[in-house]
């Protein structure tokens, strides 16, 4: 395994950086949909279970079938790789919307109301007060979401869009196993690195938690 | 569109070994043979780490390494350590259900002790108070307050298998997979596109169904 992988590496790497780019983008895409939509469903409880079922049933689709089915609905090309990244993107939101939603509700109504006490317009007291209280929730949710996305990316593999899944087709159709280990691996520490990357980023966000701790 | 909609209304597509009922029963099969297995494994152990509190690091970290392991790699090197020991027809099967079950042992663990974790300990300590054993206790305190928090942990195992094997279908097992994978081989969009559609509603209706099961089973106090 390690020899096939000193032989391959540079291959290794580019496909490890499609892979990130095709599992990264629609993290942070699917966060810039989900926060506003949240909010929606925390401000508007009609709409909250509307967006949380619409959201649920979006999240049982399972994701060979969003890969095929996408290119019907979008008029792209079967191999076109965003289909790859609106389905994941579709994943993200429907992953967040919930966890945006409960992190906006789980903030204590004292803390609201000492926001309204001291004169906070409603736009203020949510980037300023609501939001970076929802962190740590938002952050949880994200973090399952990254490490979804690094697998679900890897299936795209069977319909022939390159990335670290294509190691594995591959080693599958030789019968031949180190490709399929590095593969594997490579994926695992992916989604270990995008972890830190968020656990570091919800740190410098929430300085006054680790002032308690 | 129409393509689709010729694949997946003409009969012939419905019938024989190839045809979808069998198929789709095929797949129904696979998943709940892989569930019920897992279910087997993971409920009385999620019961023992809830209830006991020990264990609890190991699970939920080796059910976070599972969830970060890529399922497609997963079965992949499964089946290559496997199927060569393995001396029946059922090589690829055999591999594949042991890599569904796997991956449906983390969510029902988690649920089961989530759900034995969050009871209220007032409950607890209330069923104590009148007498009740430690089995009682669990049985008819601590399971019917995790409820809710099982079938969570159920459902999404249950839409994690049924997606998981229709992946199965590259390493040539049967199920609905198997439409998307030879309609990719042989460049047939339709019938692929007919075999996705259709793996897309069974995923709906059997998370349909476990939702209906779930208001049946949990008592009405739970709900929220």
């Amino acid at each position: 395994m390690i020899g096939w992988f000193l032989d391959n590496a540079p291959r290794v790497w580019s496909l490890t950086l499609t892979h990130a780019w095709l599992s990264g983008v629609p993290l942070v895409i699917g966060l810039a949909i989900a926060l506003p939509l949240g909010w929606m469903a925390h401000r508007l409880p009609r709409l909250r279970l509307t967006i949380i079922a619409l959201a649920g049933a979006l999240y049982t689709v399972p994701s060979l079938v969003l890969f095929i089915l996408l290119p019907l609905i979008l008029g792209t090309q079967i191999l076109d790789p965003i289909n790859v990244v609106v389905a994941m993107t579709l994943y993200t939101v429907a992953l967040l919307v919930r966890t945006v939603s409960d992190g906006l509700a789980a903030v204590p109504d004292e803390v609201r109301l000492a926001a309204v006490a001291m004169g906070f317009g409603r736009w203020r007291r949510l980037v300023g007060v609501e939001l970076p209280l929802a962190v740590p929730v938002i952050s949880a949710g994200l973090r399952v979401a990254a490490v979804s996305n690094v697998s679900i990316v890897s299936v795209a593999a069977l319909i022939g869009v390159v990335q670290l899944g294509s190691l594995l087709t591959e080693g599958f159709q030789l019968l031949y196993l180190p490709p399929i280990l590095v593969g594997t691996i490579a994926c695992i520490l992916l989604a270990l690195i995008f972890d830190l990357v968020i656990v570091v980023l919800t740190r410098l966000a929430t300085p006054w938690l680790r002032r308690a701790a | 569109m129409i393509d689709v909609w010729t694949w997946l209304t003409s009969g012939a597509n419905w019938v024989g070994t190839d045809g979808i009922w069998h198929r789709l029963v095929q797949h129904l099969e696979y998943s709940a043979s892989s569930l019920a297995i897992a279910a087997l494994i993971a409920i009385p152990l999620g019961l023992w780490i809830g209830h006991t509190g020990r264990g609890r690091v190991v699970a939920v970290s080796l059910a976070n390494g599972i969830r970060s392991i890529p399922s497609l790699g997963l079965l992949f090197i499964v089946l290559l350590i496997l199927a060569p020991h393995i001396h029946s027809g059922d090589a690829f099967l055999i591999p594949s259900i042991v890599v569904l079950v796997v991956l449906a042992i983390p969510p029902i663990l988690a649920g089961a002790y989530a759900g034995v974790e969050q009871v209220d300990p007032a409950a607890r300590d209330a069923g104590r108070g009148m007498g009740l054993t430690a089995w009682q206790v669990l049985w008819r305190i601590e399971v019917p307050c995790a409820l809710p928090l099982m079938f969570g942990g159920f459902r999404s195992a249950a839409l994690q298998v049924v997606a998981t094997a229709t992946i199965a279908a590259t390493v040539s097992v049967g199920g609905l997979g198997r439409f998307l994978i030879d309609g990719l081989a042989y460049r047939d969009y339709s019938m692929m596109a007919g075999g996705a559609l259709l793996v897309g509603l069974l995923a709906i209706s059997v998370d349909a169904v476990l939702a209906g099961v779930q208001r049946l089973v949990v008592s009405p106090g739970l709900r929220s």
